[in-house]
């Protein structure tokens, strides 16, 4: 597992075909990690009838809302595997 | 970057999402039956439904109900893997 709770992170806008789960919105944008979940299971690969391996890490990260939608107030928590970031 | 349409958060619409519950038809608690069942069995995972979902052409997407949309994958993903027959099931429901 690369990142730590609190490490600041930057989601990856790198173009992805197919089945993925990170949400257009956060791409490019930088949070902080919540909350190391541990290694899951890869859907990409799953989606494709493929068994998911190797597992990968998955955070809990915290973006403020304000980042992602200009004036918006609060913050959203969202579940990100570790190939989709990178250290900010 | 072009988004798939099931990619939402503030897209195509900043309008509060619908929340409302209804109550499920038979069919509605039969689809879900039915999925848990194909995984149960491995025929099909979670993932594979969340792709067959997402490949939906928009306008099909957007007209769908919930389960109608996991009865759409379901279709897909079955046919990818031979256990469905193109067509197969338009024609056992036109018979």
């Amino acid at each position: 597992m690369t990142f730590r709770v609190g490490d600041r992170v930057r989601v990856s806008d790198r173009a992805h075909e197919g089945h993925h789960r990170t949400p257009g919105y956060l791409k490019g944008r930088s949070g902080r990690v919540e909350l190391v979940h541990g290694e899951f299971t890869n859907p990409e690969t799953r989606a494709y009838g493929g068994d998911g391996l190797p597992e990968e890490a998955l955070y809990q990260v915290v973006f403020a809302r304000d980042e992602l939608w200009p004036g918006a107030a609060d913050r959203t928590y969202v579940d990100l595997f570790e190939h989709w970031l990178e250290a900010a | 970057m072009e988004r798939a349409v099931h990619d939402r958060g503030a897209w195509p619409t900043a309008e509060s999402i619908d929340r409302s519950e209804h109550e499920l038809a038979d069919w509605e608690l039969l689809t879900d039956a039915l999925v848990h069942s194909l995984a149960g069995e491995g025929l099909m995972n979670v993932d594979e439904l969340r792709r067959g979902i997402e490949s939906m052409p928009a306008d099909e997407y957007e007209r769908a109900s919930y389960y109608e949309r996991w009865l759409s994958s379901v279709e897909k993903i079955l046919t990818e893997k031979g256990v469905l027959a193109p067509g197969e099931l338009d024609e056992r429901l036109a018979s």
